[in-house]
């Protein structure tokens, strides 16, 4: 399939880096997931796309339209149909939230526009709230007020630049999983800038990763944690276990969970109370190996496992298991050493329940 | 007070309000594209457009009467074409006080306009608007209390114009006198109860457009 937006160009900033965007390819469904440490350039990538910021080469073409070419935006900002979602949100601060989400909507009858209006108050469950002014408006709110701007004109396109890095820890963690269901329920192709990796695996269809302005990796989002392409994906991702998992049972805030052919027990956070589809995400130096003699230890999760490869990364050691299903665990030399691990041999990995991230999966 | 006096205060009430309605939008476009464009020139533009801050106002007004005079560029060619003669009548103590304003309302005006988020512009733009619809529906209402300032010391300024005006417009009573010149031939003349009475009304008209002005500065946006 043709991809719906494709994009070739580099940007530079005076003294800054070049900004790469080699054969970026957005798919016509679903969320692309542009993801990398601050400082990447995703930023910078979805301002160009946006047309806010102009490449200094190269082309950017969405579907039958050339956006970008020749160091001219062809198409201006204006008419490139988006819904953008800044960071800060941006909010027109002198017109109320009705007037910020008719903003878009010029051109259309009065009657049209204050029935989309409705719809994206009732949507975002916003009710109640369309004569306030932004800055009246928790930081949730104004999130969702960001979004419903965004999406009332329909946009063929929908742009987010990390939607919910403005917001505190327990709001963020409470609309990281709405937001993830209102993307899904537009069916608006859309990219999401991020640099969290559980915003990531939760909004992403699709996984571009950005590093120091290129594109060091991408492709489907659980495929691209599981098979970092090298040391340096993986880094950056900090997640070296992406399993795809089901939720058997809860109870007091602790899930049990069929991986492969084992089960787990894990922590369940801020999961709904409703979802039983997720992905276990375990970051390698949270796996603990011991001694088949260590018995009195507390971790919730001991499993069996064997060693697949032995990878020696510096001063520290990679190992990759097999324990019902593939399981990455990261130690000094020295205790590897210590553990005698060996190719085929056999050890006991160890994890504790906080250490397991669930992550909602499918749809 | 006289009817004189009322037509005098009446004339350069007048004058101050026609010349800040003359300089606004023309204004107000100069101060946007200080602030958000940048062009060849810019640097030069700026600084002829701050000059009548910083020179004597009567090198502004020998100047004005330079060029809008019957033998002058631009007065030959509005004589000309229309008929018009500018220097010593109503229309040049306009022309005096607009130019004398102009950068007091320029300056408040661009200060106001760079302070507005671009990003909100920006966004504005993803939602469709064209740059005319920018400006209007964001840069200007949340410029408006900078802009509206800037207005008002060009008023104040206007009318308190002394040096230009009677350059190039004289003073002929009933005709071109404003209230500043009148002062200054009262005393002159040696009426100095006169010249107390018109300053009187003077600081008066001041202190109503300046209490007016901050009252509405804090006002909440």
């Amino acid at each position: 399939m043709n991809p719906f937006l494709r994009a070739d160009f580099s940007k530079q900033f005076r003294a800054g880096p070049v900004i790469r965007a080699e054969a970026l390819e957005i798919a016509g469904v679903g969320v692309t997931v542009l993801f990398g440490p601050s400082g990447s350039g995703k930023t910078t990538l979805l301002r160009c796309l946006a047309g806010l910021e102009m490449p200094d080469t190269g082309e950017i073409i969405c579907g039958d339209e050339t956006w970008f070419a020749g160091g001219k935006n062809v198409v201006p900002t204006k008419d490139r149909r988006l819904g953008f979602v800044p960071q800060d949100y941006a909010l027109f601060p002198h017109l109320t939230v009705a007037g910020n989400i008719a903003y878009g909507l010029r051109g259309q009858g009065v009657a049209e526009q204050q029935a989309r209006v409705a719809e994206m108050l009732d949507w975002l469950g916003l009710n109640g709230l369309s004569a306030r002014l932004p800055g009246e408006l928790s930081g949730g709110e104004q999130q969702r007020v960001a979004l419903a701007r965004a999406v009332a004109r329909q946009p063929r396109l929908l742009l987010l630049d990390e939607p919910l890095s403005a917001l505190d820890l327990p709001t963020r963690q409470r609309l990281r999983g709405e937001l993830r269901r209102l993307l899904r329920q537009l069916a608006i192709p859309s990219v999401v800038v991020t640099h969290d990796r559980l915003e990531a695996l939760s909004f992403g269809d699709d996984l571009v990763v950005l590093n120091e302005g290129r594109i060091v990796q991408r492709g489907p989002v659980a495929e691209v944690f599981r098979r970092p392409a090298n040391p340096n994906v993986a880094g950056i991702l900090a997640v070296e276990t992406v399993q795809p998992a089901r939720i058997l049972a809860r109870e007091n805030g602790l899930a049990t969970l069929r991986v492969g052919s084992v089960q787990l027990t894990a922590v369940v956070g801020d999961l709904p109370a409703d979802c039983t589809e997720v992905f276990v995400c375990i970051r390698a130096e949270d796996v603990i190996l011991s001694g088949e003699s260590e018995r009195q230890s507390n971790p919730r999760n001991r499993l069996p496992a064997t060693v697949r490869a032995v990878v020696n990364e510096g001063p520290l050691t990679r190992i990759e298991l097999d324990c019902g299903f593939p399981l990455v665990a990261i130690l000094t030399r020295q205790a590897s050493v210590e553990l005698a691990l060996q190719e085929r041999g056999a050890t006991l990995a160890l994890i504790k329940a906080p250490q397991i991230h669930l992550v909602p999966r499918g749809d | 007070m006289t009817g004189d006096d009322w037509q005098l205060v009446g004339f350069s009430a007048r004058m101050a309000v026609c010349s800040t309605l003359l300089i606004l939008p023309p204004g107000v476009a100069l101060a946007w594209f200080l602030a958000r464009r940048q062009w060849p020139g810019k640097a030069l533009v700026e600084t002829c457009v701050s000059l009548p801050l910083v020179l004597p106002p009567v090198v502004t007004g020998l100047v004005l009467l330079q060029l809008f005079g019957r033998h002058g560029p631009l007065g030959h060619w509005l004589h000309g074409q229309f008929g018009v003669d500018v220097v010593f009548t109503w229309k040049a103590v306009v022309l005096a006080l607009g130019v004398m304003s102009l950068p007091l309302l320029v300056r408040a005006a661009r200060t106001a306009i760079e302070e507005v988020n671009p990003a909100l512009e920006h966004i504005a733009r993803t939602l469709g608007a064209g740059e005319r619809r920018v400006l209007i529906t964001v840069t200007l209402p949340l410029a408006r209390r900078g802009i509206f300032a800037g207005v008002l010391l060009a008023f104040a300024r206007a009318l308190g114009e002394f040096g230009a005006t009677i350059m190039v417009a004289g003073n002929i009573p009933g005709r071109t006198t404003t209230l500043p010149v009148a002062i200054y031939s009262s005393v002159l003349s040696g009426d100095d109860t006169h010249a107390w009475t018109l300053a009187g009304i003077s600081t008066g008209i001041a202190f109503v457009a300046l209490w007016f002005g901050e009252r509405s500065q804090r006002r909440r946006p």
